[in-house]
């Protein structure tokens, strides 16, 4: 019996609590990435950067606040900086909007010329980012670090394998729900949110019903902004922030994005949790679940890993490839790319 | 501007033949190292260390009759292995160098030693290639190198789990040639001493999520996890997810991990972890550091090896009375090893001298040189602990 159990702690612990916090941030930076699409109709490279952006500025008033002396005990003081960085992102992608997007929206550019322009304003952000808090690692997160920690657990039950719940794979869940419900309330639910479906849905249409375009597109960018501000300090807290590595967000975004159908919100979270969770089970060596479950005499050898952690960017698009091949507008129809 | 750099055009033109025909008796050594790319922060501490030993000798007055030794610069820029080799040809055609002190990295060096040292007969002393393939490096007899081979690093960290007990290890690498060589190694090393190596799987740096990574370590198990990557890097992400999933506690660091970054990181955390990084217990590296002064940084990594380099290639022209690559390749080696009186920096001019009477040196230097195997240092290793948050030295090995 207690071998079930060691199994199945295993996996809670190597496998389903690390790909559900992974996969809620792939999802919130997804859901970012498909509202562009579905209302701007461009692929917006800058993404990642805003959210580095985003988290950079929350993480500066963070320090502030820290310096201080105020905090939230055992939350990370993080979170209340959070609105302050917001703010910031907010200002940027209107500024940002303003002097760059619309210019080509005006002149009604193609979407592949947005999509270069986005890969320009990248590049901003990116040295941006790095002028004012540099390229190197800062850690920000406080607070208590452990939900459970894995010694406490195996104390508690006696039992071989750890389960450990760090605060900040907590926070980030139960954040991106929050965050989930309100968007999609905010989408179904109001004058603004319905105004909004309608222009993705049929531009035209829309504007002869009497929406206004600029404040839907300023409307969008401020949720964009919250999304990726939100996204990039959830990130920061449980991982550590390093520009770089949301650079490099940018990849298993656009695959989520693209895999849940780009432009439909909820394809974007689905495929954020598909992305992570096949990122990790995919790569996950099953020895250790098989010898607990397997009599003695079937143990296995070798590894049961089905490939090399080496391919786990690979597999994020293994995924795209199949979906673009046999579903091109994605599991949730969204639109074709 | 233009005045000023025709003046100077003009002044080395008429300075070129006007000094080497007073200095007949000149001797050139190329200094081959990355003066830009990854590792230009480095690359001038080691040419300075090199340039130490030259003026030294100089300065004595002892080598060959009174020859004089000049150094002369070229860029390897320790990634771009056709501007490497360029320039090593140009320091050989153009400056007729007898030497090369260099190159730095491990790529550049076996790539100018191919196509450039071995064609031209021309010997090169690396202070910093540590990759284990440059070992197997078809040289002629002429490649040596005063930074121990990663081979040797392997062995070691083999050495140190074993003596500890430690016989199932996982073992992590950056995905690198450092990472790559060390690691291969180090498991060769350790299965043929009868541990086992459950897994081996490289991480990338600069990834934010090393959680499949560690997953995939914890189930195959181990009483350590042996780190081969860099602490400001992926390694630390590596150590920070192992801990958080509790999956292991202790760990082996090779030199990439070593530093105050990962004490300042994970402090007590880690307690009762090793590892091992290159240092000597030496007089060698206290003189060193003593005779560099402001002239080299002697604490900056692989200045000490640069300043044996080129003292050992100076101290083989003597023993061979001759400063062609040809005769006094055979003696770097001698001049290096036991026996004979030991030699420490600041003592050259004293071995020049005993060399120039027939006796016999043993080359100490600044970090206890002893050539081995095919040309290179065996070198001597600190071993470490982590105890109460604090690296603490075990001994040295």
């Amino acid at each position: 019996m207690s071998d079930i159990l060691n199994a199945l702690v295993a996996i809670t612990n190597f496998i389903l609590i690390p790909a559900t916090a992974y996969g809620s941030q792939l999802a919130l930076g997804a859901l970012g990435v498909t509202l562009i699409y579905g209302i701007l109709r461009f692929s917006n490279f800058a993404h990642g950067d805003t959210m580095a952006f985003g988290a950079m500025s929350t993480i500066l008033v963070t320090w502030w606040l820290q310096s201080q002396g105020i905090g939230l005990g055992p939350l990370p003081t993080a979170l209340l900086a959070l609105p302050a960085g917001v703010a910031a992102t907010v200002l940027l992608v209107l500024v940002t909007d303003r002097t760059v997007y619309r210019f080509y929206r005006r002149a009604k550019a193609k979407p592949v010329f947005l999509v270069i322009v986005s890969m320009g304003v990248m590049f901003v952000y990116n040295g941006l980012v790095r002028f004012i808090i540099g390229p190197d690692d800062q850690n920000f997160a406080d607070g208590a670090r452990f939900l459970i920690s894995a010694r406490d657990f195996k104390q508690m039950t006696g039992l071989d394998e750890g389960l450990a719940i760090r605060s900040s794979q907590a926070i980030t869940i139960v954040t991106a729900v929050i965050v989930v419900a309100f968007l999609f309330w905010f989408l179904e639910r109001t004058r603004t949110g319905k105004s909004m479906r309608a222009f993705s849905d049929n531009e035209d249409l829309a504007l002869l019903s009497g929406i206004n375009p600029e404040r839907v597109v300023m409307l969008t960018w401020v949720l964009v902004a919250a999304l990726a501000t939100i996204a990039g300090v959830l990130y920061g807290l449980d991982k550590s922030f390093k520009p770089f590595t949301y650079f490099q967000l940018l990849l298993p975004i656009f695959a989520a994005a693209i895999v849940g159908g780009l432009g439909s919100p909820l394809g974007a979270i689905a495929g954020g949790f598909i992305i992570a969770f096949s990122e990790v089970a995919i790569t996950y060596a099953f020895k250790k679940v098989a010898g607990y479950l397997l009599p003695e005499a079937w143990e296995p050898d070798g590894l049961v890993q089905l490939l090399s952690t080496d391919y786990k960017f690979a597999v994020s698009f293994v995924i795209l490839v199949i979906v673009l091949l046999f579903r091109p507008t994605g599991l949730f129809r969204g639109k074709a790319v | 501007m233009k005045k000023l750099l025709l003046a100077s055009a003009a002044t080395a033109l008429l300075a070129g033949p006007g000094l080497a025909a007073s200095h007949s008796n000149e001797i050139k050594i190329g200094v081959l190292l990355g003066f830009t790319g990854p590792i230009e922060s480095l690359t001038p501490s080691i040419a300075a260390g090199a340039e130490l030993a030259m003026t030294e000798v100089n300065e004595s007055g002892l080598l060959l009759d009174g020859a004089t030794v000049t150094p002369v610069r070229g860029d390897s820029t320790c990634v771009d292995a056709s501007a490497a080799t360029a320039v090593a040809e140009r320091q050989i055609t153009d400056d007729g160098i007898k030497g090369i002190m260099g190159a730095d990295c491990s790529g550049v060096t076996g790539a100018v030693l191919a196509n450039v040292a071995v064609p031209n007969g021309i010997v090169m002393i690396s202070p910093s290639a540590t990759s284990p393939a440059l070992s197997e490096a078809e040289d002629n007899g002429l490649f040596f190198r005063t930074a121990p081979s990663d081979a040797r690093q392997g062995e070691v960290m083999a050495d140190v789990l074993m003596e500890q007990g430690v016989k199932e290890v996982a073992v992590t690498y950056t995905n690198n040639d450092y990472g790559k060589g060390l690691a291969d190694a180090f498991q060769a090393a350790f299965e043929k001493a009868g541990g086992k190596v459950t897994i081996s799987a490289a991480h990338e740096d600069g990834k934010g999520d090393y959680s499949a990574e560690v997953g995939a370590l914890d189930s195959a198990g181990g009483e350590r996890l042996v780190v081969v990557g860099y602490v400001d890097q992926g390694g630390s992400g590596i150590v920070r997810a192992a801990l958080d999933a509790g999956a292991f506690d202790t760990f082996h660091f090779p030199d990439g991990m070593i530093g105050d970054a990962l004490t300042e990181k994970f402090g007590d955390e880690i307690e009762g972890s090793s590892g091992q990084l290159p240092g000597t217990d030496s007089p060698g590296g206290d003189k060193f550091k003593e005779l560099a002064g402001d002239a080299a940084d002697a604490s900056s990594p692989f200045t000490p090896e640069a300043y044996d380099a080129a003292a050992l290639m100076m101290l083989a022209m003597q023993a061979a009375g001759s400063a062609e690559p040809g005769d006094y390749k055979d003696k770097i080696e001698m001049v290096a090893n036991a026996p004979g009186e030991q030699i420490f920096p600041g003592e050259l001019a004293k071995a020049l001298e005993i060399l120039k009477n027939g006796g016999d040196i043993d080359y100490v230097g600044a970090t206890a040189v002893e050539l081995i195997g095919p040309g290179e240092s065996a070198g001597s290793y600190r071993e470490i602990t982590i105890k109460d948050g604090k690296i603490e030295t075990v001994k040295y090995r």
